[in-house]
């Protein structure tokens, strides 16, 4: 029972981090319809910039660079290159950003080298001992963290003006633009935010508890874990990525302890393809209909 | 995937009627295309017996190539995004190591003996049928959502490549690939070696031939899929399912046909791979690895490179990605190239992955045909009826009342 209790608890701290990540790839797939293959490499930058960081000017602040820098750089990407390849369609795009992806991954793992750093000093390695209980710290604070964001964004995205012409814009983007609703600062502003929601999520995931993988190739892979979550509540579901991500943190867990370690992974996606088998638009997705 | 990467076709403004091809261009064509296939024929003579390894880099490419033919038909033709190529590569190698490995070759590995010829064919058939036990998900989902699904087999690949050693043989020390023969003469060194113009034909020369046969078929059937009745159905299917569905397409067919033919192409690819590598072994993570994460993206961007739908554009994409890949580690090798690169530096992969990636960006950016649309505008021809040529300028299946 105690086992079961601690899995829940690393599982649900684990699944608020994907939820972070795939909140990122909901944004934008809803400001833009472009999916963002590069989600990883944003969250390999903000974690770099941690690592290079952290000894100088100390872990809070390199942090608040990190997920400021991560956000940037997501901005960046937008402006630069999906902005200036207007002749394209989404898909396409998607596919540019698979290429930025590989790039800054390359590049990131080049430069952090052999050192596979850990990056959540102030609360890796450090269990909770709660009567009988053992809880990761990083697992907790990320459900704490993450609980926090989720909310923050779902309330915001409900009530504020941005959220409001968010939604707007991706109900109908021509009536959206039509009401003077800025498309070009929304899709900014998506991106911003779901750069930053990657450079938290990078400070929870390059650790001990989470993964026992340093930053580097390790955390790009789990990064790509976030994909199932958002896929599997629904693309288009700013609801759904939660749900989803909260179902894939359970799953790993759970078939890491239950089955094997090895094949935590591989039921990740299992589970992800009998929701997409019985719901092909994820559990939350807006169902596609053809118009003849 | 169901739009394609080629610009909307503007309607109000005809295109300029094809310059009539003029026999002397139809003249030109049939001379390169021979001379190219003779350098070809000649390569091993070419590059001499020293330059084994250059022949190498030619085999990887045409690897490349019969994959990359493979995931063009799927994600350029029938629409459909998929990132299990890797998957089917390794069923492929895999599946070959267990019908032609030598039952007595160890207790702990499964091999029936069947004949070589016979294990190539059993592994693209049961690549094929892999691919069909899939097509009841395919069929089901689209784009993204069929991206990220298939992505699930290369994890399921992976986990199963571990957990089944008797076929695999396992990560850490794999199995042999069994000797490729074909009726009794076997492509293995051997003494005495046939010669061509004094060069020995040993392993790597009789590959290289064999390679080349493969990619040869591959590319011939490939073409021959696209101009017929099953290449109409596959774009039918991919501009337009509902209209497809009204002129008589059977839509589920056609798209886990797709996923068949697609599939049989990386099984044959895989078959080449265990040949190339001399060894079949699976990896130890999703990452890096012949069977990996970064060989779907990698083939992926020989299709993109080459231009969506292309079969040769599909050629050209492996010549830049998979021989630039060989080309830097070759240097590396031979010429000291990035010696100085430990791990962290700028090594041979890392450097390829940066060229590799660019030309992702730059086609997308600048020539969403890709090198088959380049190629077209220097050959001064119109577009072929292989290549996507029609957009409806968006998606064709809209999505209403979301929230």
């Amino acid at each position: 029972m105690n086992t079961f209790l601690q899995l829940l608890v690393n599982g649900l701290g684990k699944g608020a981090v994907y939820a972070l990540l795939a909140l990122g790839f909901v944004i934008i797939f809803k400001a833009t319809e472009v999916v963002n293959f590069a989600h990883g490499s944003l969250v390999l930058i903000g974690g770099y910039l941690v690592y290079e960081l952290k000894d100088s000017l100390g872990w809070v602040l390199a942090a608040v660079i990190g997920i400021v820098g991560a956000a940037l750089a997501a901005l960046l990407i937008e402006r630069v290159l999906l902005r200036n390849a207007r002749s394209a369609d989404h898909n396409s795009l998607a596919l540019l950003t698979i290429g930025i992806d590989v790039i800054i991954t390359e590049e990131v793992v080049r430069r952090v080298g052999a050192d596979i750093p850990f990056i959540g000093d102030p609360y890796d390695s450090q269990p909770i001992q709660i009567g009988d209980l053992t809880v990761f710290r990083t697992q907790a604070i990320a459900l704490v963290v993450g609980a926090v964001l989720i909310a923050a964004f779902l309330l915001t995205f409900r009530y504020s003006n941005w959220g409001v012409a968010m939604r707007a814009q991706a109900e109908n983007r021509e009536a959206a633009a039509l009401m003077g609703i800025n498309s070009s600062r929304v899709t900014a502003t998506a991106w911003l935010v779901a750069g930053a929601l990657a450079g938290v999520a990078v400070l929870f995931m390059a650790t001990q508890d989470f993964s026992g993988a340093g930053l580097g190739r390790g955390t790009h892979a789990i990064a790509l874990i976030a994909f199932p979550a958002a896929i599997l509540g629904g693309l288009d579901s700013t609801e759904g990525a939660v749900v989803g991500g909260i179902v894939v943190g359970l799953t790993e867990a759970l078939s890491a302890q239950y089955i094997s370690f090895e094949f935590s992974k591989s039921a990740v996606f299992l589970v992800m393809l009998v929701v997409l088998v019985i719901r092909p638009s994820g559990l939350f997705g807006t169902k596609e209909l053809s118009r003849v | 995937m169901s739009e394609t990467l080629t610009p909307p076709a503007t309607p109000t403004t005809t295109p300029p009627p094809a310059p009539a091809s003029t026999p002397g261009r139809n003249w030109l064509k049939i001379v390169a295309t021979a001379v190219f296939l003779v350098v070809l024929l000649l390569l091993p003579v070419i590059v001499g017996n020293g330059g084994v390894a250059y022949l190498k880099l030619a085999q990887y490419i045409l690897i490349g190539a019969v994959g990359g033919i493979g995931l063009t038909l799927l994600v350029g033709q029938a629409g459909q995004l998929s990132l299990a190529h890797p998957f089917f590569l390794l069923v492929g190698a895999v599946g070959y190591a267990v019908l032609a490995g030598d039952p007595e070759e160890s207790d702990d590995l499964v091999g029936l003996g069947l004949p070589p010829l016979v294990a190539v064919i059993g592994a693209i058939v049961l690549c094929g049928l892999v691919g069909l036990a899939f097509a009841p998900v395919a069929g089901r989902l689209r784009g993204i959502y069929l991206g990220v699904a298939s992505l699930s087999l290369v994890f399921l690949g992976l986990w199963l490549g571990q957990s089944l050693d008797m076929f695999s043989g396992g990560t850490s020390s794999g199995r042999n690939a069994p000797v490729f023969a074909l009726f009794g003469f076997e492509f293995a060194n051997s003494t005495p070696a046939p010669t061509i113009a004094g060069v020995a034909i040993q392993k790597q020369q009789r590959l290289w031939y064999l390679f080349l046969a493969f990619a040869l078929m591959s590319y011939f059937l490939a073409r021959g899929a696209v101009n017929s009745r099953i290449g109409r159905s596959w774009r039918a299917v991919r501009d337009n399912e509902a209209a497809a569905t009204s002129m008589g397409v059977h839509v589920t067919r056609v798209k886990a046909g797709a996923f068949v033919i697609s599939s049989a192409f990386a099984g044959l690819a895989g078959v080449m791979t265990a040949l190339w590598l001399d060894l079949v072994k699976p990896d130890e993570n999703e990452f890096t690895g012949t069977y990996s994460l970064t060989v779907a993206i990698a083939f992926l961007a020989v299709v993109i490179i080459g231009g969506l739908g292309s079969v040769p554009g599909a050629v050209v994409g492996a010549t830049l990605v998979f021989g630039l890949q060989q080309f830097f580690l070759l240097g590396s090798q031979q010429f000291g190239w990035f010696a100085d690169a430990q791990f962290g530096g700028f090594s041979a992969v890392v450097v390829s992955a940066f060229v590799y990636g660019s030309a992702i960006v730059l086609v997308i950016l600048f020539e969403p045909g890709g090198m088959a649309a380049i190629g077209r505008r220097l050959l001064g021809r119109r577009r072929s009826p292989d290549v996507p040529s029609t957009d409806d300028g968006g998606r064709t299946t809209p999505r209403e009342d979301r929230s």
